[in-house]
Formats: structure tokens, sequence, C-alpha cells
């Protein structure tokens, strides 16, 4: 009865832990409409996201040297290399590395720390959207 | 009937278990607080400060040191390094429990590079200025570049290859 129970109890700890991974775990497309929503929320006359100005946003420069491209190079499909250390960056593309924008707060921390180093601030919905628009358009 | 061989219910019940046991032995050995072996591992650590740059291992910088620099993560050596309040303190305290002593203590101001410290220097002393010119090591940071196991917290110098 004893083993019953332990097994019983390892089950649900089993389940449980389950659950909880799958409700952090997220799509691309799902982090695309939370920002769609965002964007629509907070930009006046808001028409939709663009894989283009998503591009030219990530290959520009915007006021310092570096551009989104300066790490995760013009291709982000390939690897890239952080500018100032040299460490080899996985893949930014979803269709090369399935494990990007599958967990929203990380995305939201590295738009926060990224776009505080390329821009000087953070990035508006409008633009992280344009990227990831972007991003998806890219294949592997 | 539920303990037999064949049900599903017991083998999963089974994993369950093992799983469950290897978890615990691995908090044991997180528990394992000997100084002079290999330092306890976190997780949150080596995901958070191994995005940017090798993790650099807590025994190479003093303790005050290390509360400089978690203290300053949104300014952190020109990029924003910043991370939410349960995690950066998490990693504090990781840091400062495996902090060095002895040749990594300093007296003073703390030292935020640990290439800026008085051992490191005394350490890299023979390494040519052309070495650190070399595009392949480009900072005396990237440890990587020449500590080929820095990834693993090896800096022996048996794991040493200096690029040409
Ligand atoms: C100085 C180097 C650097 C620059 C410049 C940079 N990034 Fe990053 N980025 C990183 C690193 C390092 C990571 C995290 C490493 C990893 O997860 O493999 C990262 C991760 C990300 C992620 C997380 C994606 C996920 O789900 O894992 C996003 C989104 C991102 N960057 C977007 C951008 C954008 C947009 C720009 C331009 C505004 C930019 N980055 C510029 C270094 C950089
Ligand atoms: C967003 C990127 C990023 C993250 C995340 C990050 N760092 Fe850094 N770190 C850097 C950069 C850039 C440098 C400067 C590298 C150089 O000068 O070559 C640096 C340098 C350092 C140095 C000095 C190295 C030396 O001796 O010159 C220490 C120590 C350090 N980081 C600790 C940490 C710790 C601890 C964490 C985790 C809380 C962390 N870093 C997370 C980007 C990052
Ligand atoms: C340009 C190559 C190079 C870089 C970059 C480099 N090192 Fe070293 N390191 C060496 C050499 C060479 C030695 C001397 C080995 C010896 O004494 O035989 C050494 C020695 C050491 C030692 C002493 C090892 C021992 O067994 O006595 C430590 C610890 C160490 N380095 C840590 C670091 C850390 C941490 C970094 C990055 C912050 C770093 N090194 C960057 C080349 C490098």
């Amino acid at each position: 009865m004893i083993r019953l129970f332990h097994v019983l109890v390892l089950v649900f700890v089993a389940v449980a832990g389950l659950t909880s991974l799958s409700a952090a775990a997220q799509t691309p497309d799902d982090v695309l409409t939370a920002l769609k929503t965002e964007a629509k929320a907070s930009t006046t006359g808001f028409q939709g996201f663009s894989a283009q100005r998503g591009e030219r946003f990530f290959k520009q420069t915007h006021g310092n040297e570096l551009s989104c491209a300066s790490c995760h190079t013009e291709n982000p499909a390939a690897s890239g290399k952080h500018a100032k250390t040299a460490k080899i960056i996985k893949p930014l593309a979803p269709a090369s590395n399935p494990e990007r924008f599958t967990d929203s707060a990380k995305v939201e921390k590295w738009f926060k720390r990224n776009c505080n180093d390329v821009l000087d601030r953070v990035c508006t919905p409008q633009e992280k959207g344009d990227v990831l628009t972007y991003l998806l358009t890219v294949k592997s | 009937m539920l303990f037999d061989t064949k049900n599903p219910v017991r083998i999963l019940g089974l994993a369950v278990l093992l799983s469950v046991a290897m978890i615990s032995a691995a908090h044991a050995e997180d528990d394992d607080d000997d100084k002079r072996g290999a330092p306890a591992m976190n997780t949150q650590w080596k995901t958070e400060c191994g995005a940017c740059h090798v993790a650099f291992p807590p025994r190479l910088l003093p303790a005050e040191s290390w509360r400089a620099v978690m203290s300053g993560l949104d300014k952190h050596f020109g990029s924003d390094a910043s991370l939410d309040p349960a995690a950066a303190a998490e990693i504090r305290a990781y840091l400062e429990k495996n902090a060095g002593s002895g040749k990594y203590a300093a007296a003073g101001k703390p030292i935020l590079r640990i290439t800026e410290t008085r051992w490191f220097k005394r350490e890299h002393d023979e390494v040519p200025a052309r070495t650190w010119n070399n595009p392949k090591v480009k900072s005396a940071a990237n440890c990587a570049a020449c500590h080929t196991q820095a990834e693993a917290g090896n800096y022996s110098e048996h794991n040493i290859r200096i690029p040409k």
C-alpha cells in the first residue's frame, strides 16, 4: 500500500512538473500575437508588421557602432559572434534554431538589453514585431 | 495488477522514481560545500553569466568584487546585462558563497575585472603583446581563446593553446 501511495505521489509530481513546463512553452507565433496586441494598444494608426522594415532595422546602425547584425550577423540563420567578447551565439532565426522565441520572458529580457546597447533605448512593440516578422521569413 | 511488470503505470512510476532519485543525488552534490573540490554548480549563474562570455568562475574574484559587479548589471562593461531581481539575488548569493580568497582576495577598492587583478597579470606576464593583440584573442577576457576548457571552468596549464 505504501508503495502504491509512493507511485501515485510520484506520478502526480511528474504530471504537475510537465504541466508547469508546458505553461512556459510558447511558439514564435504566440510571441508575435502578443506583440501585435501591444502594438495595437500603443501605436496610433498601427498598420501591421513588416518583414522588410524589420530587416532594415536589423541590419542598420542606430547611432552607435552596433547593429543587431553586429552580433547576430547579416544572416540570422547562421551562428553569430558577440561583437565584444567573440563568444559564438546560436542562430536567431527560428528556422535554424527552434528554441528561439519560445519563452516570452527570455525574449523580453534580450530585447531590452540588446535594444539598449544598439539604440540607447528600449524598442517599441512595432520594432520588435517587425524584427520577429523578418526573422520568421528567414529560411535555414 | 498495478505491480505487473507490463503495467505502464508501474513502468512510469519506476521511471519517475529513478529521475527523482537522480535529481536528489544532483542536489546532494550541490549542497556539498567543499571549498577545495569542484565548486557547486548553479544553473541560473551558468546560463545568465555564460550568455555573452564564458561564465567566469566565482573563485577568480573576491566577494566584494562580485558584489560590485552584481550591483551594476544594467551598465556592465558597456553592455546592458540587467536581470530580474530574483535571478540576480540567487546569482549574487552563489558568487559570494564561492568567491575567491587567498591570492584572489584584493585589498582596497574592489576590482571589477579579473583581467585587472594582480594574480591575473602575474599568471599571464609571459604572454607577449602580439598574442593579446591577435584578432583571434580580441580581449584578455576571452579566456576560451587560449584556455580550451574554459567553458567547463578548467584553467589548468595543461589545457592551454595559444592561437597563432
Ligand atoms: C552585443 C551583441 C548583441 C547585439 C548587438 C544584439 N544581440 Fe541579440 N543577443 C545577443 C546574445 C548574447 C543573446 C543571447 C544568447 C543566446 O541565447 O544564445 C541574444 C539574444 C537575442 C534574443 C533572444 C531570442 C530568444 O528567444 O532566445 C533576441 C530577440 C535578440 N537577441 C534580438 C536582438 C535585436 C533585435 C538586436 C538589435 C536591436 C540585437 N539582438 C542585438 C547579443 C546581441
Ligand atoms: C549582455 C551580455 C553580458 C551578460 C549577460 C553578462 N556579461 Fe559580463 N561582460 C560582458 C561584456 C561585453 C564584458 C566585457 C568583455 C571584454 O572587455 O572583453 C563583460 C565582462 C565581464 C567581467 C570582466 C572580465 C574581465 O576580467 O575583463 C566580469 C567579471 C563579468 N563580465 C561578469 C559577469 C557576470 C557575473 C554575469 C552574470 C550576472 C555577466 N558577466 C553577464 C557582457 C555580459
Ligand atoms: C592569450 C591567451 C590567454 C588568455 C586570453 C587567457 N589566458 Fe590564462 N593563461 C594563459 C597562459 C599562457 C598561462 C600560463 C600557464 C603557465 O603558467 O604555464 C595562463 C594561466 C592562467 C591561470 C593559472 C593556471 C595554472 O594552472 O596555474 C589561470 C587561473 C588563468 N590563466 C585564468 C584565465 C582567465 C580567467 C582568463 C580570462 C579572463 C584567461 N586566463 C585568459 C593564457 C591565456
